[in-house]
């Protein structure tokens, strides 16, 4: 642990260019700022596919407006073809998943407020961590890049599987140079990820002020750090994959791709390969990325729970245990995503055993949550009332992965839109709700201002209300045996769930448009927004000890820490909170 | 005039939460009746499951609903920590997931085990099933019981030679009979091989309660027995390109006389 006093602050020259303090800048708060844009830049993106597709799958004759200018072909006079369909949904799951998932709980908020929960004056690596941004940043490019070049973005979904995403252009639109640079832009990502990683854990480690012991870390840093070591060990698979595609698209190697494919009347070349091989290294990275999106919610909601219920997070040492937990168990449960996939049926049982046991630390830590807000005295801040959303949709998400838990049902459920429910609840849904909560906290922290509570409470009461309209639903579709993934819904048991499938659409229509409302007042907000004071919340962890926003260095004299994180008591007269860094004995 | 914000999200959040319970128990949007002989145990386990969720779920949201409902910040009221909150979180969760692995271990596992590791008794009928780009093919072996071998590079759709037989030179492909449907008579068991030319596919009966992944470069059983006569969709579920949404054969299970009649009609003299 290097105490911040011995750190020589003047051997880092404040930067003066405008180029040096917004742009390439090593200050991890301005990258944190960039990181945060990236996200809302992307899930915009993301979110108008997701238009797309539902308005597509709703009324699939549907001409809309302006489609056929992005793609003639794949939209001809803006009418949608199916394979357009399917680039859109890769896209659309790609930029979720890794650019808004990955990127804005642990990436956003954790680079700007790891090292000062901690703290530090810096991260322990600032040229790593703007060069991380800018890999992911590159990375993004390359992915957009996609809707313009060749015959458009991959067919093969996010997952890409071999040998749809190996064999090349003649296996369908997209899966020639698409395909080639959506492999590229994931392997940039990879890095810019795995760099990140690095910079955390030893910032988490070493970079502690003084009296900041593990124990008295804000349950934020434990998540961040956990995250951490999570996209460090799965991020890395997933890149030595993403070369071994490439390399069988390219270089002749068949990892993937078997003998005697007969593609659109052409025999394959490759043979040797295994198809399953990719599942495996897939999903070896996809079950720990699913937690890498919501363990930092976990943090989040503990943290903002505890100071909005002004009492001591219920069990702190067990929701550490818990977050640990799951981030080991993450790695030993990527068989169940498999179970059909040809993958020994013993295999498959042996992975539902501790899939079914991972849910045991995230109830477990859910239980905590509810047992914090018991007895508390609860304020409804737009913050609060994310987080409250958050338990609520990650309970019915979390309960609906339990039947997908058990291989004999997931024959019947696999590969339906139960899975797509499911998916969205606990990551489209509770994640986000966990980064709205985390962006009306500490927005004004990051940017000096309060955002407005009044555009704050409309925003959250239609998109709650919105997302259970939207996902809820697929659940059922799921259970009616709806395929996912399927541009139109052409099949005889399919007609009768066009009725929903219309309903689901006007929902995520509706709601997409309120998240509007929640950029004006991003924006309006920096220019008009209240001024904001150093502690708004009367919270106790260190950010809250230092101006709105935080100086260079983050503290005008580092920090020395001689409390814990949640002492909220109500014994101290004038104030019911103790901060880290206060220097009494006070007992909460 | 001040909402008063905890009481309306509780309200929402208990009527979220009673509503959804309702349409699941409803049934209106459910699986089909079932039609394979392992489906009880299957639908039973997911009746343990839904019953186990659906508790959880009502619990949480309601308490969730209770809890902010009563704790608003009021003067005068002090925070309080129930004393046994930890323990009591870790036993409730402990209980839950007991439930469910103990409904892993017993129906679980039968039904499970029933879609691949009994070996049938009774006179199993043996079927080749081939996923294309997008299109499902069907083999039986004949009277002769054996399948002949597939030649890839005689694989031609237009003279409806999907499996590359080659009846001139292999005695065994001569009387193998090759179908856009799957038929089936009812009550026998099925030995169902699973294969693919191209990309990954699945083969997926809802009624049947089965789904198995068609991967190129392995054949992969799938045992199965089919208790009602009628006609159901096969549809394909893993996304194998452009086509995907329209990968769907027929699958008609007929009383054994009528399936006689059938591979009569289908055999080659």
């Amino acid at each position: 642990m290097i105490p911040a006093t011995q750190i020589d602050s003047s051997s880092r020259a404040a930067p003066r260019t405008f180029l040096r303090k917004y742009i390439f800048s090593t200050d991890h708060k301005v990258v944190g700022i960039q990181y945060f844009c990236l996200s809302l830049f992307a899930v915009f993106v993301g979110m108008a596919l997701s238009w797309l597709m539902r308005i597509h799958l709703a009324w699939d004759t549907a001409r809309i407006w302006g489609l056929g200018h992005l793609s003639a072909t794949g939209a001809p006079g803006g009418a949608m073809t199916p394979e357009y369909y399917l680039s859109l949904l890769t896209l659309h799951g790609t930029i979720m998943i890794f650019f808004v998932l990955s990127t804005a709980p642990q990436n956003a908020f954790g680079t700007y407020f790891l090292p000062i929960q901690i703290g530090a004056e810096e991260s322990a690596f600032p040229i790593l961590n703007g060069l991380s941004f800018w890999l992911t940043l590159v990375a993004l490019g390359v992915l957009v890049s996609t809707l313009f070049v060749g015959d458009g973005p991959p067919i093969s979904g996010w997952t890409a599987y071999p040998p749809l995403s190996a064999v090349g252009s003649h296996a369908g639109p997209g899966l020639g140079t698409g395909q080639n640079l959506w492999i590229i832009s994931i392997g940039i990502f990879c890095l810019g990820s795995m760099l990140s990683a690095v910079n955390f854990i030893v910032t988490f480690i070493d970079m502690r002020c003084e009296g900041m012991s593990l124990m008295r870390l804000p349950l934020t840093c434990w998540a961040w750090f956990i995250t951490a070591i999570l996209v460090l060990l799965s991020f890395s698979v997933l890149f030595a994959g993403a070369v071994l595609l490439l390399l069988d698209r390219t270089a002749g190697t068949s990892f993937f791709i078997p003998a005697n494919l007969l593609i659109s009347g052409t025999l394959d070349p490759h043979s040797g390969g295994s198809p399953l091989l990719w599942q495996h290294v897939f999903w070896f990275f996809g079950h720990p990325e699913v937690y890498i999106t919501i363990l930092p919610g976990f943090g989040i909601v503990s943290h903002l729970v505890a100071g909005f219920a002004r009492k001591p997070i219920l069990g702190y040492k067990v929701v550490v245990g818990c977050m640990l937990v799951i981030g080991f168990l993450s790695f030993v449960v990527w068989g169940h995503h498999m179970f059909v996939s040809g993958m020994s049926p013993f295999s498959g049982f042996l992975f539902s055993i501790p899939t079914i046991i991972i849910s045991l630390p995230a109830t477990v830590t859910t239980l905590l949550w509810l047992g914090t807000l018991w007895g508390g005295r609860l304020h409804f801040t737009t913050a609060m009332m994310f987080c409250l959303a958050f338990i609520s949709t990650f309970v019915t998400g979390g309960l609906t992965g339990i039947f997908l838990a058990h291989p004999a049902l997931d024959a019947y459920l696999h590969a339906t839109y139960f899975v797509v429910g499911h998916l969205h609840l606990v990551m489209g849904v509770s994640a986000i709700f966990a980064v709205f909560a985390a962006t009306y906290y500490w927005y004004p922290k990051m940017f000096g201002r309060m955002l407005s509570e009044r555009l704050g409470m409309a925003h959250f009461w239609l998109t709650f209300v919105g997302v259970y309209c939207i996902f809820m639903p697929m659940l059922l579709l799921g259970l009616s045996g709806n395929p996912r993934r399927y541009a139109m819904l052409t099949d005889d048991f399919l007609i009768p769930l066009i009725p929903m499938h219309r309903f689901v659409t006007m929902a995520a229509l509706a709601t997409g448009a309120v998240q509007f409302v929640f950029v004006l007042n991003l924006i309006w907000s920096a220019f008009q927004g209240e001024p904001a004071t150093d502690n708004p919340w009367k919270a106790t962890s260190l950010e809250w000890t230092t101006s709105s926003p935080p100086p260079l260095g983050n503290f005008q004299d580092a920090p020395t820490v001689n409390h814990g994180a949640y002492e909220y008591c109500d014994t101290l007269g004038d104030r019911d909170f103790v901060l880290q860094s206060d220097p009494r004995e006070v007992k909460a | 005039m001040r909402l008063p914000t905890g009481k309306i999200f509780a309200l929402l959040l208990a009527g979220i939460t009673v509503v959804s319970t309702a349409l699941f128990i409803s049934h209106h949007w459910w699986m089909p009746q079932a039609a394979s002989e392992h489906a009880p145990v299957l639908d039973a386990q997911f009746n343990w499951t839904l019953i186990n969720t659906g508790i959880a779920f009502n619990l949480a949201q309601l308490l969730l609903a209770a809890f902010v409902w009563k704790f608003r910040a009021q003067n005068g009221r002090r925070p309080r920590t129930y004393g046994n909150g930890v323990s009591m979180a870790i036993v409730i969760a402990m209980v839950f997931i007991s439930l469910e692995l103990f409904g892993a271990a017993t129906l679980g596992r039968r039904a499970w085990a029933s879609m691949y590791s009994t070996n049938p008794s009774g006179d199993v009928i043996r079927v080749q099933a081939m996923g294309q780009q997008f299109a499902f093919y069907f083999r039986y072996p004949g009277p002769d019981g054996q399948f002949g071998p597939i030649h890839v590079r005689k694989i031609d759709p237009s003279v409806a030679n999907y499996f590359g037989l080659d009846p001139e030179r292999d005695p065994a492909s001569r009387d193998d009979i090759v179908t856009t449907s799957l038929v089936l008579p009812v009550n026998r068991p099925v030995e169902l091989v699973l294969d693919s030319q191209d990309v990954i596919h699945s083969f997926y009966v809802r009624e049947l309660r089965v789904q198995q992944d068609m991967v190129p470069g392995m054949h992969i059983p799938m045992r199965f027995t089919p208790t009602k006569i009628g006609t159901y969709e096969i549809a394909c579920t893993q996304l194998c390109g452009l086509g995907h949404y329209r990968m769907r054969a027929k699958l008609q299970v007929m009383p054994e006389a009528e399936f006689q009649t059938w591979m009569r009609a289908h055999t080659k003299p």
